[in-house]
């Protein structure tokens, strides 16, 4: 299995991770961490004209959440605001393909979208409230 | 007679845990430092009190009690002499080594640590070392002091001399192994220096106990921790030593029943030594559980588990140090160091290293070991750890070597 898990995919983004890094300019700054691990991520976000004009994501943890992160945020950049809201614990899952991992590896997947729930919940708090307490609910991800 | 060379195979049919398999392979469990398995003795005597003689304690006439209040108080005893204690009133249970250090830190603590005083911790404590003794100093405007350790993890014994003659050190506590690095400090050299400058000193024993031969009569420290679970007893148990002059001089922890000798209105008298600090009903099964891996202790000896650790911590450290890209953690020499042994692999996170151990069946820890204040000054978020007890075989290293090459082959390293 863990063939699977460790591909090259995977390696290469956990050593050569894709849009990271800080932002001074960001609109939206949020961190988490996973206290079983210690894996960390803060995610970056800039939008505009109700895109997500630019992400950056930083951190360290295992290679399964900073590749995860690294994937999630090229999954984004540039897309609508409205389409980042919607993605699901299973597109994250899929889109790294790791759909089989055992509960304590998928809090280590799933961290970097729960932190990126967490952005767009307070990026929505004054301008959509019925927005943001949806969001809300869905960073309830495990 | 206890024999010189430790039968590990005899050993191993003692523990029913080891016969499961994970993935289809035997379970290698290396992570003693966190809990040890159980052998049928322990987990039998459990279900026979709870089958056979099930009772409160202390207070009853009829027999099943006596029966239930003898075999506890036994287990009393049998730690008394585990690690030649002056009396058994020296002996308190509490739940773990936390509970223990947390009993002192209120009881002893609040009574003897005020404003501008320190408390002298060292930099390879486990939080359950540290967290108690900051919310202490956090009450009582004291503060702590920490001797800090080399690159080897070895602690700076320079420091301790002028650390302690500062006038308002009331307190050293430091663990005698450290749980995420294996290193033991010369504990008893420490307690003289202590001593001599009238500084009380508290053992955590979470690690030495289970693995050193420990004797307090011979250290004489003046506290001393430590958690059956980690020594082949149950969870739900651990013990906390004193100097019955010390005893006698704290207050209550816990205020309730058993731990008190007269009730009125509007005062109480407290029970004797060691039952003014068990208040409520104890963990009647798993102390005597625990009287039951001290029997077994006794009969492998710990001088012969000591040993055995020593030859398998030496092998492992052998073979891991010829990994490319490895770097280990602690004291090179296993003499000075326990069974366990903290490390990464070249950029492989330890949660990656455990995931793929996992698959071949090998129990590894890997994170931060409760011990932050460590890592911090190790540099690394975390590592991946291997601990090792009495039913460990040189076998089972071989495996978990040929594993960490697996693990290297896979992120091509
Ligand atoms: C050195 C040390 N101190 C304290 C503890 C805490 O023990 P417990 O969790 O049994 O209270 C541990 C256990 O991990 C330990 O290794």
């Amino acid at each position: 299995m863990s063939d699977d898990i460790y591909r090259e995919i995977i390696l290469d983004h956990y050593r050569n991770p894709r849009n990271k890094g800080k932002m001074t300019d960001a609109d939206v700054v949020i961190h988490d961490s996973n206290p079983l691990c210690g894996d960390q991520i803060d995610i970056y976000l800039k939008v505009k004209d109700g895109d997500i004009d630019d992400i950056k994501f930083d951190g360290r943890g295992c290679a399964i959440s900073q590749a995860s992160a690294s994937m999630l945020t090229e999954m984004i950049l540039k897309k609508p605001l409205t389409l980042a809201k919607d993605i699901s614990k299973e597109d994250i899952l899929e889109n790294i393909g790791l759909t089989n991992l055992g509960p304590a590896r998928i809090k280590c997947a799933l961290l970097s979208l729960k932190v990126l729930k967490m952005g767009m919940v307070k990026y929505y708090e004054d301008k959509e409230p019925v927005t943001a307490e949806k969001l809300e609910k869905d960073s309830n991800l495990y | 007679m206890q024999a010189t060379q430790i039968e590990v195979n005899q050993i191993r049919k003692d523990f029913p845990i080891l016969l499961r398999r994970i993935n289809g392979k035997p379970l290698v469990y290396f992570d003693n430092a966190a809990t040890t398995q159980k052998p049928s003795s322990v987990i039998t005597s459990i279900s026979e009190y709870y089958t056979t003689y099930n009772a409160n304690i202390h207070r009853a006439v009829y027999q099943i009690a006596e029966e239930a209040t003898n075999a506890f108080e036994t287990t009393r005893d049998k730690v008394s002499s585990f690690i030649n204690a002056h009396s058994r009133e020296e002996i308190i249970f509490t739940r773990n080594t936390t509970e223990s250090i947390n009993l002192v830190a209120y009881s002893w603590g609040r009574k003897n640590v005020g404003r501008g005083d320190t408390i002298i911790l060292s930099e390879l404590e486990h939080h359950s070392n540290i967290v108690p003794w900051q919310i202490l100093c956090q009450e009582r405007g004291a503060q702590i002091k920490y001797l800090t350790i080399d690159q080897d993890g070895n602690l700076d014994l320079s420091e301790l001399e002028s650390c302690t003659s500062n006038n308002n050190v009331k307190l050293i506590s430091l663990s005698h192994m450290s749980n995420a690095i294996g290193n033991i400090i010369p504990i008893k050299y420490i307690v003289k220096i202590a001593h001599s400058f009238g500084i009380p000193i508290f053992v955590d024993g979470a690690q030495s106990v289970p693995h050193l031969k420990t004797d307090v009569t011979d250290i004489d420290c003046d506290f001393l921790a430590f958690s059956g679970h980690k020594m082949l007893g149950p969870t739900g148990v651990g013990v906390l030593y004193a100097k019955k002059k010390i005893l006698e001089e704290m207050n209550p922890f816990i205020g309730g029943g058993d731990m008190i000798k007269e009730v009125h209105k509007y005062e109480t008298s407290y029970n004797d030594l060691p039952h003014k600090f068990e208040g409520g009903t104890p963990n009647i099964a798993d102390v005597i559980g625990f009287g039951k891996a001290l029997d077994y202790l006794n009969k492998i000896g710990i001088e012969n588990i000591r040993r055995h650790e020593i030859e398998l911590t030496k092998y492992a450290l052998e073979e891991m140090s010829n990994l490319k890209n490895i770097q280990l953690y602690g004291s090179p020499d296993p003499y000075q160091r326990g069974g366990i042994i903290s490390f990464n692999l070249g950029d492989i996170h330890p949660h990656d290293l455990a995931t793929i151990l996992n698959e071949e069946a090998i129990a590894i820890r890997s994170g931060h070991h409760c011990a932050q204040v460590l890592m911090e000054k190790l540099e690394v978020p975390a590592t991946s750890r291997a601990s090792f007890y009495i039913y460990n075989t040189i076998e089972e290293i071989n495996i978990f070597i040929n594993a960490l090459h697996k693990a290297m082959r896979l992120f091509r390293l």
